[in-house]
């Protein structure tokens, strides 16, 4: 298991010590530490199965780890919760989009509860920017999967959150989308966030040594 | 676009607009429920014969079973298309308190299941020849149960919410429960037809409603934290 740690502690948004998660089991991670600052993108790495997802939902607060603590500005997350969630944005392998509802709904609805308020023309111009510009009033259960995870990743281009926790977002989104995806990776990052995603590609438009990597080996029992 | 911090209120109204919507746009949810409430007790009179007597003396107790059946029916719903779909994940990880969220959605399924199966008993009732003093005391005590039906059933769903086949195991958890609100409801529509007093049913039937409502959303919370775990 290799782990890069960045030097700087004192900015460190995200940190997590001795992590260790069984899972049926089996030993998937074990005494993980690190810690993620402003300005990072951080790509989890490892085969399937080897536990990025639930590094990815531990780190959320979403599971329990089986052992080891999760701090948002050094604070526990279990401790800090409201200010922790206003401040991360966690989109899982599900889209959260209903059915039942438009395009427009969905994000206007996921916008607020997040704390975010806009107007119908604000909703407009961000699904136009996931080129979902013409299906605002489709209910999104006459849109494909792709366009679902659009409307999940619209989300991005307003959050306001320092912490984005993205597992496979590139999933059924295609060239051009990955390409505006990693603009907007850069821009978040540029301006004091960090991102912490799992993929199976690589990112282009980042030089290798911009992308810290925490690499997930499983090691069995 | 501006960062605020929502009221509580807002967000109530805000999950609760949400779950409104969606199903007046599946109406399936509303509509499979009340047919299923309806059918239970028209099947009774078929079974058991029309006389009058034998109806109204057994027809809290068929309304009321019907009443927990159909409740059961619906609860799977509650919380289920979220979790498959991924929004509840979205909404636990939202900034706001989870048993907001949760009462909103519970206060939702009320509106949607528990309503419809008061507006349509009265019509049962006379089928049934239900006693004519006993009305009042099937409303009231519709009013006040059917919140503690949805409440307690929340529990047992946000428990079940995680297992592929969590039906029966939901039923049979969620059930028991419901035997107090069964066994006051009908006690007070009995009262109520010899014409005595069924206040005391009644502030039985109160207060497991406050009782549940105060406690069930912070037991559904942490419940649904263990299920998403």
């Amino acid at each position: 298991m290799s782990v890069n740690l960045a030097a700087n502690t004192e900015s460190a948004l995200i940190s997590a010590s001795n992590l260790t998660c069984i899972r049926e089991e089996r030993l998937l991670f074990d005494q993980l530490a690190f810690e993620i600052s402003a300005g990072d993108i951080v790509q989890v790495e490892g085969p399937n199965g080897s536990g990025k997802t639930s590094l990815l939902r531990i780190l959320a607060g979403l599971s329990q780890p089986y052992e080891g603590e999760i701090y948002y500005k050094k604070q526990l997350i279990t401790q800090s919760r409201e200010e922790f969630h206003q401040n991360l944005l966690y989109l899982g392998h599900l889209p959260g989009v209903k059915g039942e509802m438009s395009a427009e709904e969905n994000l206007n609805f996921n916008l607020t509860l997040h704390g975010l308020h806009n107007n119908a023309d604000e909703i407009e111009e961000t699904l136009s920017l996931v080129n979902l510009a013409g299906f605002e009033d489709s209910l999104a259960s006459h849109l494909s999967a792709g366009q679902h995870r659009r409307i999940s990743l619209a989300r991005l281009y307003k959050s306001s959150a320092k912490i984005w926790i993205l597992d496979e977002p590139f999933t059924a989104i295609d060239k051009q989308g990955v390409h505006s995806l990693e603009q907007l990776f850069k821009e978040h990052i540029k301006q004091g966030g960090c991102v912490i995603l799992t993929t199976h590609q690589d990112l282009l438009t980042f030089s290798p040594s911009q992308v810290r990597k925490i690499t997930l080996d499983y090691m069995g029992e | 676009m501006s960062v605020a911090n929502l009221s509580y209120r807002a967000v109530f109204s805000l999950v609760l607009k949400r779950d409104l919507t969606i199903a007046m746009r599946h109406k399936d949810d509303i509509i499979n429920p009340l047919l299923f409430f309806v059918i239970v007790v028209t099947l009774f009179p078929l079974g058991i014969g029309p006389e009058a007597q034998t109806l109204s003396r057994i027809a809290p107790g068929i309304i009321w079973v019907a009443a927990l059946l159909s409740t059961l029916l619906s609860l799977d719903r509650l919380f289920k298309s979220d979790h498959s779909d991924g929004s509840l994940e979205q909404m636990l990880l939202s900034p706001h308190p989870v048993f907001i969220l949760v009462l909103a959605k519970i206060v939702a399924h009320w509106l949607i299941t528990g309503l419809p199966l008061i507006l349509i008993a009265p019509l049962l009732a006379v089928l049934l020849h239900l006693n004519e003093q006993s009305y009042t005391a099937l409303i009231l005590t519709l009013l006040l149960g059917t919140p503690v039906l949805s409440l307690l059933g929340a529990i047992g769903v946000a428990l079940t919410v995680g297992i592929k086949k969590g039906g029966v195991l939901l039923s049979l958890l969620v059930l028991p429960l419901y035997i107090p609100v069964l066994i006051f409801a009908t006690s007070a529509i009995d009262t109520a037809s010899l014409g005595l007093p069924y206040s005391g049913q009644l502030a039985i039937i109160a207060a497991l409603f406050f009782g549940s409502l105060t406690l069930a959303p912070f037991a559904v919370g942490a419940a649904l934290k263990v299920s998403t775990n």
